[in-house]
Parts: C-alpha cells; structure tokens; sequence
C-alpha cells in the first residue's frame, strides 16, 4: 500500500499520474488498463478540485494505491464538498456538433474504465473515492 | 506539454507532445487561438506524440472543432492517434466528429 497527499492543484495531476501509473505498473496490470486507471484517477482528482474545493489550492487530495491478486484499488480522499455523482448526467455520445457537451465526459470515463466505482460521504472524515480494477484473468 | 506550430498556405499543424492534462490544455487552447485569431480554421492536428489526454485536452478538440466548422470555413482533422487516445475518442463519441488521417502528409493534403 503507497498513499501520496498532493496540495488540490492542476499543476500536482502530473504527480498523482505519475505516482498511480507506477503503482499500477507494479501490480502488474497490462497497459491499457495503466492508461485507464490514469485516465480514473486524473479525471477524480479534477473533478475533487473543480467541485468539491470550487478552485485551485484550496485543499488536499489524498492518493493511496492498494494491490491484491485479482485487483488494484486506488482510493482518493479530499475534505472539500460532498457532491453527489447521481446529479451529473451522462453525456450524449450521439448528439450533433453544436450540441455537444464537453462536461460530464470525466465522470463517463470514471464509470466506463473502472471496474467499481463507490462515493462515500462521512463528514469529517472526508469524501471518499473507491475505484476498483479488476486484472485481467490470465488461463 | 509541448505544441509546434507550422502554417502552411491552404492550413495549419499543430504537433502536440506530452501529457495533456486540466494543468495544460489552457497552453493547447491558446495555442488553437493563435491561429483561428487570424481567421484561420483549416488545422491539422498531429498527436501522435501525446502520451496522455484528459477530458480537459478533448474538450479543446470537440470546442475547437466547432469553431472551424461555423459557416463552413474550415475543420479540424487529426493525424496519428495513439492507440489510448483512441480509445479515450470512442468512449467520448468523438470519433464520428473528426476526420482521422494515418500520417501528416495526407492530412495535409485534404485541403
């Protein structure tokens, strides 16, 4: 198990990226589930900045990366708003040009390239971000 | 991240490198800017050499397209897409929005 707690700024995404990346390298997943759990946790962690702290360096994100087996988990933990993922819609992938939203595509990735997603929000412990990979079944 | 930019007399080509991130899609967004300010919206984009895109960097393609294809004065297509970013494409539906060219001469040609 690693944690890494990094100031909730755009400038620090390289840092998580990196530190995740690794860790998943690691545990041995192949590289398009690295890319993947990257893509999760660059995603959470903008979202954690943009919503849950409304601006840059106004609070921490904290990382941990776990590794079993059968899966690798990363957890990410800020102490900014909770916000309820329920309330974002999914975009419309099949909408025209003019009519497409850019916004909500973090979240789309989060729920399509993990394997389980879990939000849960204590109060003051923190919100709480549990993402789930699965490893590929090898035979 | 890195962008080079080249004119050429019927479009333009953006080369990105690097990691395109919430942190650094404001720097690809100016640099997008730079070129439809001077009323030009022909632009090829080569990404062959990003090695990571974020929401925040396909935001700036699909917003970027619809900039240049206003009126029909112009369009956005890309050059060598690495395979993650193709896939980071089709979980967005972007696919269908952008013409996709194997290399950058035959980008470069569709104008």
């Amino acid at each position: 198990m690693a944690t890494m707690v990094v100031s909730g700024r755009y400038d620090n995404l390289v840092k998580i990226g990196d530190f995740v990346r690794q860790a998943a390298q690691d545990a041995g997943l192949d590289s398009f589930s690295v890319y993947q759990v990257e893509t999760a946790v660059d995603e959470a962690c903008t979202n954690i900045i943009e919503y849950a702290y409304g601006k840059e360096g106004a609070g921490d994100i904290e990382c941990t990366c776990q590794a079993t087996p059968s899966q690798f988990v990363v957890i990410l933990r800020d102490w900014g708003k909770p916000f309820n993922p329920r309330k974002i819609h999914p975009p419309n992938l099949k909408a025209p040009l003019k009519k497409r939203q850019a916004h909500g595509l973090g979240l789309h990735f989060i729920r399509q390239w993990m394997d389980e997603v879990d939000f849960q929000f204590t109060g003051e412990t923190g919100n709480v971000l549990t993402m789930v990979k699965r490893k590929e079944k090898t035979g | 991240m890195e962008i080079t930019t080249t004119s050429f007399k019927h479009c333009d080509m953006l080369v990105l490198k690097g990691r395109i991130d919430s942190s650094t899609a404001p720097q690809f967004e100016q640099a997008v800017k730079a070129i439809t300010d001077q009323s030009r919206f022909k632009i090829v984009m080569d990404i062959s050499g990003v090695d990571f895109m974020s929401s925040a960097g396909l935001r700036v393609l699909v917003n970027t397209q619809k900039t240049c294809k206003r009126y029909n004065r112009g369009e956005v297509v890309l050059a060598k897409i690495p395979a993650n970013i193709q896939s980071a494409l089709e979980l967005s539906g972007f696919i269908p929005l952008f013409k996709v060219f194997d290399d950058q001469i035959a980008a470069v040609g569709n104008f």
